[in-house]
Parts: structure tokens; sequence; C-alpha cells
């Protein structure tokens, strides 16, 4: 890259504003940006820090409510903010290309992918139908789609998440643009098809040589594909730097902050739990003075960050584009700053609460379609769950991993007693339930099983104070009747998810994501369960606000022995709480064991992959790259001999497609499905490799305890 | 797709039979009653059995059931009681008449209605938008005996332009059209109009319309590619369902121009007591409401691929 080159894009003191009923919000201030030609450039930040807002506004989208204060956007020397309309229509998607979080959404559901694809060099160059077919049918192919004719003449839900989102992407870079945006482009997919974008996104740059802005709240996903980061926060950048700076060097206590709530390799949810940033981010119009961060920086100092605004400064000592927005960055000693918070103490588990035994859950459905009804075979069966066997001791945390569809929360529903099993035994607290429903069940086995889900807006009353859902949970359950008593409760278990107590009075619209997620826990454990199901609890969750549920739910947990079923996609979360491990795939549970067997070899192909997908945000941690071709298989159609064989990697025949494989015994607790023998699985690298305390360059600080 | 026609059309035949039986049912359970319909109030009971023996009535009800109902498909509803002829000959007419009536509302009021929902729904809150709004709320909420009266005093009465009535006595004449249509037009379409906008604002505030902008389309391309056909998909089902409406929602309007439709017909037929043309009507009604709905059903399907390929 030439430093001499002009810069593709250079914003200078962006002001960007909303014009709302309640007065002006100041979404973004005074943010300036370069990108050089073949960069890509990573920004991060909480949930409405401003990110998507200067994505739109490169774009020169504003919608109706939003514009430029001051402050301008050249792109290729041009400014964009004095262009007229018929300028800025040119440059969209020939030269500055969009790719958005939902590519469904994004895609015309009526219009053919060819129309939709092939308009856009129609529109920008001066070439025939034919012509543009071809461009079109070669950069569906250079995105690694299979079969790009059929796909040229589809309707955009013919095609799954990944394939969507690969369209749009070949959409955006059909003309060449000099550079491209995407907004979350992976938010909305599954890990191993995460993986495959995100691999497709850094093979972009190299081979078009265009440059990227890469928006993502993931700093792993950054780490994968940008070359520069920003740090945003409240609207400003706070720091930047080459992603090698930056992530091993980081000098803002916010990035530090970032890093904390994340559950990279080296924590640990004893030795080094995570460390979420306390309060919130302000909103826009609520700033307060001086340093934007100053009410929830643990390095505030009175006098000096409640000040003038804080300028941003370069980091002596460091490269030369490593900035950062901070008065004492040069007093904060950093090697303190590591991730992971106080250590807990690990806690002891008791015997078994809950245990599965060859449980089966078949949906049935009707066919409709026309083969069906002259075969007259219309019955079908999706086969959502099969044989699980698992158990779980007090005090445990089990997680259950699996793509979208792979069955996790039919399980989670059937033990619930949501749904009735199809066969199969389910024994929690030594009494067999799988036959009661949960409308038979007594109070108090539904006290003592209970679940917080992934949505809490879904499952919280809209119409009905917290106090009031709280209360009415404690009395149904016999925990207490007497009114001040239970009033006393309530107060106690908002203390223990820490919110304040005057949020009694509130209702669930007053209360942010975050909150809500709280309140569905304090219900959870309302009535003393011994068992808690958490499907997905963290995933709608901004970062601080994730790292801060999952230590409120690990720290109840702990007080209370709870057994915890923790459901899950996201291996590096599961790797943080859990104890032990069960993978699943299509509904079978391909292998189970605890957290460090899982995590080490032997592997079953899939968690291989799996582990692979995940996105660490450290750079000295390396990965074996490990794709997974093709999409899942329809539950309605599953491969005859093991459920993987269709995009396993390591598919030894035929056998694997005609033949179920054994579940095989590694050790007491470890079994692997599958046809490869273990002491072939035995002889692979590890996936990740995490390097020794000693061996790193940046953080030599980091505790000797960690793994 | 096949598959959904023929369902949809089982369903269709069987709504209808269920809808007849029930009809049946109402009027023709108390075979004394009818008969007395048909001879007078004045009949003897006597005089009312030898009719019933006569006209097949002591027979089970399910065989005049099946009797019935195969004369109505042959187009045989019986003799009307108050004109004393053969029902279909005066169905038939007024049908076609009030066929004519909305070929020509849906000739002006579609492209009408649709294009000013579009214009009104392509920018939300833009002058044009609230103007047509506005208008559109405004004709709607007047009564169309109201507006009825309106206009003929304007143009009968002030500029004699058009007749005030339109029995057609002398053969058909598109003049005596033209303000039934006008009455019926200023009711419905600020109904569409104001669909057909919300449909198009929703459509032009999805994350589908910004890709097509920001792929820099020209903004003529947008709408008319990207825009118009999703944004039709909701105001062409109510316009179908629209007929229903027309065939027996408009009797003020036939009523007040004298104009000789359906509306008018079932009206007449139901205030002398004439059973046997309001089972007509009403069957017609009903056939012409499973009609529409599975029209629009098709229709919609169609228009919308998500519903197609699955
Ligand atoms: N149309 C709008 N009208 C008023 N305020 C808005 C509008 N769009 C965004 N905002 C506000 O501007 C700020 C920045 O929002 P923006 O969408 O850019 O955040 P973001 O970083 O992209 O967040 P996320 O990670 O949730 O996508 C937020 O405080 C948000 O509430
Ligand atoms: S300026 Fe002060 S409050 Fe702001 S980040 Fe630095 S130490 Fe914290
Ligand atoms: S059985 Fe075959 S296809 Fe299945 S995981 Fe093992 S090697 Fe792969
Ligand atoms: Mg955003």
């Amino acid at each position: 890259m030439n430093n001499q080159e002009q810069p593709v894009l250079d914003i200078k003191d962006l002001c960007i504003s909303y014009y709302t009923r309640a007065g002006e919000i100041p979404a973004v201030v005074d943010f300036s940006l370069t990108v050089k030609p073949g960069e890509t450039i990573g920004i991060v930040g909480e949930s409405g820090c401003g990110k998507s807002t200067v994505a739109m506004a490169i774009m020169q989208h504003m919608g109706s409510n939003g514009g430029i204060k001051s402050g301008s956007i050249k792109f290729k020397g041009r400014d964009m903010t004095q262009m007229s309309d018929e300028e800025l229509r040119q440059l969209r998607g020939s030269e500055v290309s969009m790719i958005y979080q939902e590519p469904f959404a994004a895609l015309n559901p009526s219009l053919l992918l060819r129309e939709q694809l092939m308009e856009v060099p129609l529109t920008h160059e001066d070439i025939n139908r034919e012509q543009a077919y071809e461009r079109a049918r070669e950069m569906l192919a250079n995105v690694k789609l299979p079969d790009p004719d059929r796909i040229m003449n589809s309707y955009p839900h013919q095609l799954s998440g990944g394939q969507q989102q690969r369209v749009v992407i070949a959409m955006g870079l059909l003309s060449k643009p000099a550079l491209l945006l995407l907004d979350e482009p992976t938010t909305a997919l599954d890990v191993t098809v995460e993986a495959g974008i995100v691999k497709l996104i850094a093979d972009i740059s190299r081979k078009y040589g265009t440059s990227q802005i890469y928006i993502s709240h993931n700093l792993g996903l950054i780490l994968e594909t940008c070359d520069r980061v920003f740090v945003m926060y409240s609207g400003e950048v706070v720091e930047e730097g080459t992603i090698d700076s930056l992530f091993t060097w980081p000098r803002h206590p916010y990035t530090h902050g970032l890093f904390g709530c994340i559950p990279l390799p080296t924590a640990d949810k004893n030795a080094a739990p995570l460390k979420p940033i306390r309060g919130q981010l302000p909103l826009p119009h609520e700033r307060p003075q001086g340093c934007y961060f100053g009410p929830r920086c643990d390095h505030f100092q009175a006098g000096r960050c409640d000040g003038d605004k804080v300028d941003i400064e370069h980091v002596t000592g460091s490269a030369e584009d490593h900035m950062v927005r901070c008065l004492r960055w040069q007093e904060i000693d950093h090697t303190k700053e590591a991730p992971g918070g106080e250590a807990k103490e690990a806690m002891e588990l008791g015997g078994p609460v809950l245990e599965v035994n060859q449980m089966k859950k078949y949906y049935e459905v009707i066919d409709s379609s026309m083969k069906a009804l002259i075969s007259g075979d219309r019955v079908k069966y999706v086969k959502a769950n099969e044989e699980l066997n698992f158990n779980a001791r007090e005090g445990e945390t089990v997680a259950i991993v699996g793509e979208s569809g792979c069955g996790k929360s039919t399980f989670a529903k059937v033990l619930m007693g949501l749904e009735g099993g199809t066969d199969g035994e389910i024994k929690h607290d030594g009494k067999d339930v799988s036959e009661t429903l949960v409308r038979d069940r007594t109070d108090k086995q539904i006290s003592s099983l209970q679940m917080v889900f992934q949505n809490p807006s879904d499952t919280l009353n809209p119409s009905q104070t917290i106090g009031g859902q709280i209360s009415r949970v404690i009395k149904k359950f016999g925990v207490a009747s007497d009114k001040d008593e239970v009033f006393n409760m309530v107060m106690k278990l908002l203390d223990t998810v820490k919110l304040p107590r005057d949020f009694y009075y509130r209702r669930p619209r007053q209360l942010s994501g975050g909150q809500k997620q709280r309140i569905g826990i304090a219900r959870a454990f309302a009535g003393n369960p011994s068992t808690v199901i958490a499907d997905e609890p963290v995933s709608a969750l901004d970062v601080s606000v994730a790292a801060a549920v999952t230590e409120l739910l690990m720290d109840i947990q702990r007080e209370n022995k709870t057994t915890l079923l923790f459901i899950s996609h996201d291996l590096s979360v599961v790797r943080y709480l859990s104890d032990r491990i069960v993978v699943m795939y299509l509904g079978h549970i391909m292998e189970r064991g605890t957290t460090e067997e899982i995590f080490e070899p032997p592997y079953h192909p899939y968690t291989e992959a799996l582990l692979s997908a995940v996105p660490i945000a450290d750079p000295e941690v390396t990965k074996r790259e490990i794709l997974l071709e093709g999409n899942l298989p329809s539950v309605m159609n599953p491969p005859k001999g093991c459920p993987f064989c269709t995009r396993c990697p390591r598919r030894i025949g035929d056998i694997c497609d005609n033949e179920m494989p054994p579940e095989r015994q590694v050790t007491d607790t470890h079994r692997i499905k599958c046809h490869i023998p273990i002491e072939e699985l035995q002889k692979v690298e590890p996936v990740i490799h995490v390097p020794a305390p000693e061996e790193r360059l940046g953080k030599p600080e980091v505790p000797a305890s960690t793994h | 797709m096949l598959i959904l026609i023929l369902r949809r059309l089982g369903s269709m035949v069987l709504i209808m039979l269920v809808v007849s039986l029930i009809l049946f049912a109402i009027f023709e359970t108390d075979k004394l009653a009818v008969a007395g319909k048909v001879l007078g109030p004045y009949s003897s009971t006597e005089q009312r059995e030898i009719w019933l023996e006569e006209n097949g009535y002591n027979q089970p009800f399910f065989t005049r059931y099946v009797i019935w109902a195969g004369n109505a498909m042959r187009g045989d509803f019986g003799q009307s009681l108050q004109l004393k002829v053969p029902v279909s000959q005066v169905l038939w007419p007024r049908l076609a008449n009030t066929g004519i009536l909305a070929l020509c509302l849906f000739a002006i009021m579609i492209p009408l209605s649709l294009f000013m929902g579009v214009l009104a729904g392509m920018k939300e809150g833009s002058f044009q938008d609230r103007a047509i709004t506005v208008f559109s709320v405004l004709t709607t909420s007047i009564p169309e005996f109201a507006s009825a009266t309106l206009l003929t005093a304007v143009f009968v009465f002030g500029l004699g332009w058009l007749p005030g009535t339109s029995s057609m006595t002398a053969g058909f004449s598109f003049k005596e059209l033209v303000l039934p249509v006008l009455v019926l037009l200023l009711y419905d379409f600020g109904y569409i109009t104001r669909m057909t906008r919300a449909s198009m604002a929703e459509v032009m505030n999805s994350q589908y319309i910004r890709t097509a902008i920001l792929k820099g389309l020209p903004y003529q391309r947008v709408i008319m590619r990207h825009a118009l056909r999703n944004a039709l998909i909701a105001p062409f089902t109510v316009i179908v369902l629209q007929l229903n409406w027309l065939l027996s929602g408009v009797i003020v309007v036939e009523v007040f121009f004298a104009y000789k439709g359906f509306g008018k017909l079932l009206l007449d037929a139901a205030l002398f007591g004439d059973i046997f043309v309001i089972e007509a009507c009403t069957l017609v009604a009903v056939f012409v409401a499973v009609a529409s709905q599975f029209i629009s059903d098709i229709g919609y399907t169609y228009l919308n691929p998500r519903i197609r390929f699955s």
C-alpha cells in the first residue's frame, strides 16, 4: 500500500444529526476517517454509537429526518456532500456499494435475482443484456455460489441466508466499486456460514483491490477481516489504529472494556471472568461534559475528565496511526487492564438432577405436494430430536451447541413440557416428566424447571408492572403468599439481577433489552428452580450487556447451585461458561464431553468445523481454517447415513452416506458419533492455538492461571 | 399452483353447497308458508296442500333440496311471485345492468385510484401525499345519497346536462350511466387510493427499495420496476373484493337513480317477500363473493413468488 496515493475516502470532522420532535439528536460528532486503496477499515462499538449513521452518510442516504451538519466526505477527492442527486446516483452502485445486515430484506422478493443483478451493470455501463448476464453469472461464481445459472433464475426466498448474502455481495461487486460498505453483514447468519462469508470478504479486497469499511460489534470478526480499526463510542472515535497495534496494545479504557466483555480463549468463569462495562451508552443529547466515557470509566478524574472536550492524540511509541481520545492514557497502567475480572471460587458439583434417556421428538407434517397426493404417502415426520442421551448434575452448566435448525430449541421445549416427547425418558429430580406436559405438571415441578428466553420482550406482559409479574410467579409457585413477604422477595430478586428497586413499578416498554433480560432471569429464578434452561439468553444483546447478563447468570447459579442448560450457537461463550458440551447436528448428538475434551482432539469433524468458525479477537491466537461447503440439509429430508455426510470435509466414503455412525466412547465422559476410528481422530491438530503467556508480545501480564 | 387452484375450487363448491342448503332450509322448511306466499294470504289450507302435492313438496326434505339445487344450476329458479315471470327472465338482465355499471366504474376507478395512491405513497408526508389523502378521506366520508343529491342538483337541475333517472326505459344510454358511476366513484375511489397509498408507502420504506436506490438506479426504475409490483399486491385483492360490494351494496345508488340493477331487484323482492327471487339473488351473490375471493387468492399467489414457489 502506497501512502502517497490519494485516499479513496476522506471524511473530515463529520457531524451528523437527526431531527426529531424531541429536538436535534447529534448522532455523530467530529468523525474523521481515511480509507486508502485496497484497505479494509473496521468500525466497532456498542449499539447506538453511530456506526450505521456513518455508513448511511457515506452513501448520502440519511432518511427524511437525518442531515449532515458540517464536515466533508471526499470520495476520490470530490466532496459527496456537495454533489447533486444525479452525480450521487452515478456514484452509488458503481463506485460505492453497500452490503446489509439482513440479506433477505435487502433483496426484492418479487423480482428474479437475474433482474436484480443485471440492472447494476446495465445502469452504470454501456453494455447489452447478454454481456450483463454473463457478468452477473461470472460474479456469482466468484462469490463461490454453486450453480450460478440456477441462482440467476431464482427468487430470493428460494436461497438460504448465506446464499442470499453472497448474492448481495456479488451485486455490490458487479461494477467493481472502489469502496464497499458492509454493515454487520454476518450478524443474521449461522456461525459456519459466517465463516465462509468472512473469508469471502477478506478475499475480495485482495482480488479486486476494493477498499472496504466493515461495521461490526464483534471484535473477533474485525480482527479477521480488517487492516485498521476505529473504536466508536457515543458518536465519536475514541481509539483508532492498525489491528496489530490496537488489539495488542489497546490504550483507551473503553477499548479495554470491550475486550473485557468478550469471552476470549484466555477467559475463564472462575479464574478470569468477564468484566462488563458498568452503566450504559448515554443518549446523544445526554452526553456528559468533557469525556463522553467519563461516567463509565474506572479512571475518571473529577476536574480533569469532565472539563473541556477531549481531543484525539497520537499514542507515542506506537504505530503512527494509533490514536486515542483519553487524557490519562499515559498514566494508566495498561498491564492491569488486560481482560479478566476478579477471580471467583469454583463450584462443587452435586448429584444428578436431570437425566435424559433415548429421548426422541418427531413432528408430524402433512406433505401437500402433488407427488405425495398421488402416492397417498402424505404424513411425513420431521425428526427434530433423535435419541438424545444426556445428564446434568447439580450446579453444573451443560451447553448445547449447534447451528440453527439443529433441534436445540425443540429439545428445550420438550424438557419444559411445552411439547410432549415422542419416545424416551426424561427424569428431573428423580421423577419421570417425559409424559407430563406443562399443564399437567405440579406447580412444584414447573417451578423447579424454568426457562430464560432469547427475546425477553416476547415473554413479558406489556401491560403489567415488572413487580406485578414477578410477584405473580412467586405466589403461583407457592414460594410465599404473604403480601409483604412477596414484596420483599421481589425486591431481593431485583437486587440479585442488579436492577434498581424502583423498577418494581415500571412496565416492560420502559426497559432496555438487557434490562428486560434481567427481568426474564429474575422471573425464572423466582421459584427457586433446581434447573434453568437458557435458550440463547444473550445473543440478542449488545457486547457489554451480554457480558453483564452472562456474569449475572453465573453468579446466581453459584449462589443457588442451579443446574444450567445453556443453549447457544456461540462456542466462545460456551467454552467460557460450561462444564460440559453437547454438540448437535440435524437432531443428533454428534459429540459430547467436558469442555476441555470438546476443545481438544479427538474432535468430531463437525465440532472441528464449528471451532474453526469462531472468530477470536486476539491477534496472537491462531486457528486452522476449515470451511464447510453447502447448506444444512432439510430436516424433512435428512441424509440416510451420517447426518453430516453432505458437508463433512473428512468423509471417508460410501459408508458415511449409507450407515448411521456408531457412538464411540473416548473416555467415560466423551462420546463421538463418527465412522472414523478414534485413533485417527486423535491424530488431528488442535484447531485453536493459544500461545502460552510467556510467548506473548503484547500482554505478558496475562495471569498464568488461565488454560 | 395447480393444487392450490384445485383445492380452492373444491372449497368453493363446498361453500356453495352449504350456503344453498342453509338458504333452502330457511325458506322452504315450512312448506305451508311457501304455499301461502305463492297462493296469497287468503288461500285456504286445503288449497295450499293441493298446491304442495302438485308441486312435489311432499317429498322428503333432501330430495326436494336436490331437485331444487339441480334446477338452480340449470338456471331455473322458479316463478317470480311479484312479476309473474320466470325468475331467470328478470335476474340475468338485472345482473347484466349491474355488470355494466361495475365495468364502467372499474374502468375509471382502478387506473385513477392506483395512480393517485402510488403518487401519494411514493413520498410519504410530501405535499402531494397530504393533498391526495385529505381529498380521498373527504370523498369517502360523504354518504352516497348526499353526493347523489348534490350531483343531481348540479348536473340535472342546475346545468341540465344529464338525465336525473337512469331507468334506461328507452334502451341503453351512456348518458344515464354517468351519474350513478360518478357517485360510486366518489364513494369508493378514496378507499382504494388509501389502500394503495399505505401499501406503496410501506414498500418505499422497505430495505429492498433502499438497496435499489443505493444501487444507483434511476428513480423511475426504482418506482416502476421495484416498488410498483410489490405495492400493488394488496390493492389488487381489495379491488377484486369490491365486486361483492358492487353487487349488493349499491342499492342506495340504484334506488336513487331508479337504475334497474341487481341490488334493486333484491330489495324489491325482499320487500314483497318474493322468496324465489330472494333465493336466486342470494345464490348469485354468494357465488360472486366466493368467486371473487377465489380470483383474489389466486391472483395474490401469482403476484407473490414467495407463495407461488413454496
Ligand atoms: N432516524 C433516526 N431518527 C432519530 N434518531 C436516530 C435515527 N437513526 C438513528 N438514530 C440515533 O442515532 C444514534 C446512532 O444510531 P446508529 O444506528 O448509527 O447506531 P449503530 O452504531 O449503527 O447501532 P447498531 O449497532 O445498533 O446498529 C442512536 O442514538 C440512534 O438512536
Ligand atoms: S479521559 Fe478520563 S474519563 Fe475519559 S476515558 Fe480517559 S480517563 Fe476515562
Ligand atoms: S461418519 Fe463420515 S460423514 Fe459423518 S462425520 Fe464421520 S467422517 Fe464425516
Ligand atoms: Mg447499525
